[in-house]
């Protein structure tokens, strides 16, 4: 049709043979799309990054792609520019990230988290583009924190230009709102890091202090000491003022309750020691152990940080739940002309139709309508790897949408949404102590209440025999004894074990439930739906008649694809969708399907169903297979055409996960509803010694009560809707959790990505915990056993007290966040973003 | 050993003063991005190309 052009021209741009994308790094496809920089023609994998590459190279900023240390994010599922970003314009929006700019009208000033900043270079480029827009007065990007602050004139630009400005580059900005709970931690976390440095800084000097004071022994002339004394004075009054504030408040707080906390000897023997030492100092005569203050105070607060960066940790799962569910959806107008509103998602209702992009989260609870997809739904049940959604699947709300533009119909909004759930079950946890924790904290009461006791009595008996080492005795016996084992590392253990399983998708729902686990002594199954999949698949096809195979499976399709039976779905998955239409079909509930396929009258379902059309008995030597697998018949006019035996798989997950339990030591067993045979064969497929088939919900309850009766600790596994009763009866309940019905599911705990895999894991790391938790108890006992004899004995001193109590609670936290490191290696998705 | 007179009153304030320095030092955010700076003196503003 028309000539071969040739391509080379004198300005025909040198290519780049590199092999993946010069924008992002991703792999090429058949199709690229190339991009000029410097007179060399790069190939990018997609038309989302050729746009971004595009635009960086027209605003002159070539530069980052020489300067970069790491590719950047792709724009492959960003899909080009996100639409309506007007939304940010608007007062409402905006008052939770923007304020005016300080001293300037028409000024204003907003945080944004940018999303994908994976070098340096890119924070030059943000920072570039931006500045070069007109009306943008100031912008700083962190590079450590990903927060950029940016500052515009109103009265030329909006937001919603310089948000199209950072998406054009490939970034996703979003609002930083400072009131979240994690603001507030950080914060919390800035002032404990303060009154650390504080008393660390101060014990450094005041050890300069002191250490030639007890070195020189008496050989300081007395006014140099007292120098010396009023300089550690000085020193330790903002440790004794500002950094013990913690240990007053919390000693306050107990004492108004009418309790006995561990905060409370520590904040008397602070308060002693630092008014005695300032009174010794006065009246320049006798001991001053400044010194033992702001050691006591510093090593302390470094354990309560410790403490306290655990946690952050085991909460910021929870953190990033919360923050999945974006502001804005995109809602379809109510006319049907197929036009779009932003709307916030607090304005959602069930049965509104929502427009999901690629790269968007999903904002509520629902079932897609129309368009294919996959779904990241990897924070919400710990399955890494994409999920495929199509018309008719359900959606969870905070899920990410990954490649195609979805439709989707709400269905459940807000508090309702699993997510919502997910929370909620996550805060009932952590409200919840389990019986260890308990009893620590009544063992916790007691022991200080014993101590304040203990030390009136031996400050008492020391005022009789050596007057002047009394006071130093009792704050050396408040200091020693340690009961921050029993109060401060227990609930450490947990929260660091509970947040761990949850990055490996299983999800605890109950305080006492890792303790129960970790005693469990036998665990019981439920078969179907928990060992198998549920779904039935074909498992074998006994011909009667001269018909082959594939013919009767087809016939067969036919019939059965007018059929919502889960036995018909699978006769049509078998057949691979390969089947003549069937006419004239009449549908016999609870029997079977008959109709005209291939001008022959067909009847499918149950033996005798069949039967019926041609009244003829089954072959006898079949009647074993009936017993042992789902089974249905194929027939015509004339006689039996074939026999198809159905069977429910196994999870290829279960043999693994009985194979670690038993190897584990547990007693397992399988109870089933099933048919007696059926339940047999499953058990022997899995090794399962123990097992119970035809079991009514009541056998299954009576069964696990008879169990326990001989003193087991039942851990039922079951799929948590329908066998609700005996999961209640057992001391810890496991359920399949299979994403959308987690909301109806009450068990203690929940495998949330529907997978067994986890299960074994989960008992170990709850045995592990349990372990830790027995470690720091007994470590607790031995070591104030020890030392209070020695303190009352008045051998130790204050400062020799203060390191042995500090020490002690650094060594029981420290052991605690141990817990903290996922020990799911390989099998579960640890996915960190 | 009478210099100790004036060393120990010097050693207080001292650390008073390097305490405030380091309170003034994280207020001004002189810590909050301790990578960035570091690359973006490397990279030149003023390259334009076309």
């Amino acid at each position: 049709m028309t000539a071969i052009t040739p391509v080379s021209g004198p300005r025909h741009p040198a290519k780049d043979t590199a092999a993946g994308c010069f924008h992002c790094g991703l792999p090429l496809d058949a199709a690229v799309f190339p991009v000029t920089l410097d007179g060399i023609e790069h190939d990018t994998c997609c038309r989302g990054c050729q746009a971004v590459a595009q635009t960086i190279v027209d605003n002159g900023l070539g530069a980052y792609y020489r300067n970069r240390t790491a590719p950047a994010p792709s724009a492959r599922s960003s899909g080009g520019v996100p639409a309506e970003l007007g939304v940010y314009d608007m007062p409402e929006v905006q008052r939770n990230f923007v304020r005016d700019a300080p001293a300037a009208v028409h000024e204003k000033e907003a945080s944004l988290l940018i999303d994908g900043v994976t070098c340096a270079a890119c924070v030059w480029l943000i920072e570039q583009r931006l500045a070069r827009l007109p009306g943008v007065r100031a912008v700083a990007l962190n590079y450590a924190t990903r927060r950029a602050r940016i500052r515009w004139d109103t009265q030329v630009t909006a937001l919603s230009t310089i948000l199209r400005a950072v998406a054009d580059l490939g970034y996703n900005a979003h609002p930083y709102d400072s009131g979240r709970a994690e603001e507030r931690l950080r914060r919390e976390r800035s002032v404990l890091l303060w009154r650390l440095f504080i008393a660390g800084f101060s014990m450094m000097q005041v050890m300069m202090y002191a250490i030639p004071v007890y070195i020189a022994g008496g050989a300081m002339t007395p006014d140099i000491e007292q120098l010396m004394r009023i300089a550690s004075l000085v020193l330790t009054l903002p440790v004794a003022l500002w950094s013990a504030v913690p240990f007053y408040t919390g000693a306050w707080r107990d004492l108004r309750s009418r309790r006995v906390g561990m905060d409370v000897p520590v904040a008397l023997g602070i308060v002693i020691a630092f008014t005695a030492s300032v009174g010794a100092t006065w009246n320049a005569a006798g001991e001053v152990y400044f010194d033992s203050v702001s050691m006591f105070v510093f090593l302390l607060l470094a354990a309560r940080f410790l403490e306290m960066a655990g946690r952050a940790r085991a909460v910021q799962t929870q953190e990033q739940l919360v923050r999945l569910v974006p502001a804005t959806a995109e809602r379809l107008m109510k006319d049907g002309a197929g036009a779009t509103e932003r709307v916030a998602v607090a304005s959602l209702q069930p049965d509104d139709l929502v427009r999901v992009r690629p790269g968007g989260a999903i904002p509520a609870d629902g079932v897609v309508v129309d368009g294919v997809s996959t779904a990241d739904e990897s924070l919400l049940t710990g399955e890494s790897h994409p999920v495929a959604k199509g018309p008719g699947d359900l959606l969870t709300g905070g899920a990410v949408n990954l490649d195609g533009v979805i439709t989707m119909r709400v269905r459940r909004v807000g508090e309702d949404t699993v997510l919502a759930g997910i929370v909620r079950l996550m805060d009932r946890a952590q409200s919840e102590k389990p019986r260890i924790a308990l009893a620590a904290d009544r063992v916790a009461q007691w022991f200080v209440a014993i101590l304040l006791l203990l030390t009136a009595i031996t400050f008492a008996v020391w005022w009789q025999i050596e007057p002047a080492r009394a006071l130093w005795v009792a704050v050396a016996m408040l200091v020693v004894t340690c009961p921050c084992a029993l109060s401060l590392a227990t609930p450490a253990a947990l929260t660091a074990a509970t947040g761990a399983a949850y990055r490996a998708g299983v999800l605890v729902t109950r305080g006492t439930a890792l303790e129960t686990l970790a005693r469990a002594t036998h665990f019981v199954f439920d078969k179907t739906g928990t060992l198998t999949s549920g779904h039935m698949v074909l498992a074998g096809v006994k011909l009667l008649s001269v018909d082959t195979r594939a013919q009767s499976l087809a016939h067969a399709a036919a019939l059965e694809s007018w059929s919502e039976h889960p036995v018909g779905r699978a006769l049509v998955a078998a057949a691979q969708g390969v089947h003549p239409v069937a006419s004239g079909v009449r549908t016999v509930a609870g029997q079977g399907v008959e109709g005209v396929v291939s001008g022959r009258l067909l009847r499918i379902g149950k033996p005798p169903f069949v039967a019926e059309l041609h009244r003829q008995a089954l072959p006898p030597e079949l009647d074993c297979i009936a017993d042992a697998v789902s089974m249905v018949a194929l027939g015509d006019e004339r006689g039996w055409i074939a026999l198809f035996m159905l069977d429910d798989v196994v999870r290829h997950d279960a043999p693994a996960m009985i194979r670690a339990l038993a190897a584990d030591g547990l007693q397992l067993a399988l109870l089933s509803g099933d048919r007696p045979q059926r339940a047999a064969h499953t058990a022997a497929e899995l090794g399962i010694a123990e097992y119970r088939g035809g079991a009514t919900p009541a056998d299954k309850l009576s069964w696990v009560r008879e169990l326990q009766a001989q003193g087991a600790i039942v851990a039922m596994v079951g799929d948590g809707v329908n066998d609700a009763p005996v999961l209640a009866q057992a001391q810890v309940s496991i359920a399949l959790g299979g994403g959308t019905e987690l909301a109806q599911i009450s068990a203690d705990i929940i495998l949330m990505a529907d997978r067994l895999d986890t299960l074994a894991e989960t008992v170990r790391a709850s045995r592990r915990t349990l372990r830790v938790i027995r470690q720091n108890l007994a470590w607790a006992v031995v070591y104030n056993a020890v030392a209070l004899p020695l303190a009352m004995a008045g051998l130790v001193t204050p400062l020799v007290a203060a390191i042995g109590m500090s020490a002690s609670s650094l060594l029981v936290v420290a052991n605690a966040l141990r817990l903290l490191r996922p020990a799911v290696a390989g099998t579960a998705a640890v996915q960190q973003r | 050993m009478e210099i100790l007179y004036l060393l120990i009153p010097l050693s207080v304030v001292l650390v008073f003063a390097i305490g405030g320095v380091f309170w003034w030092a994280l207020r001004s955010g002189q810590f909050d991005d301790l990578e960035g700076p570091a690359h973006r003196i490397l990279m030149d503003d003023d390259d334009r190309e076309h």
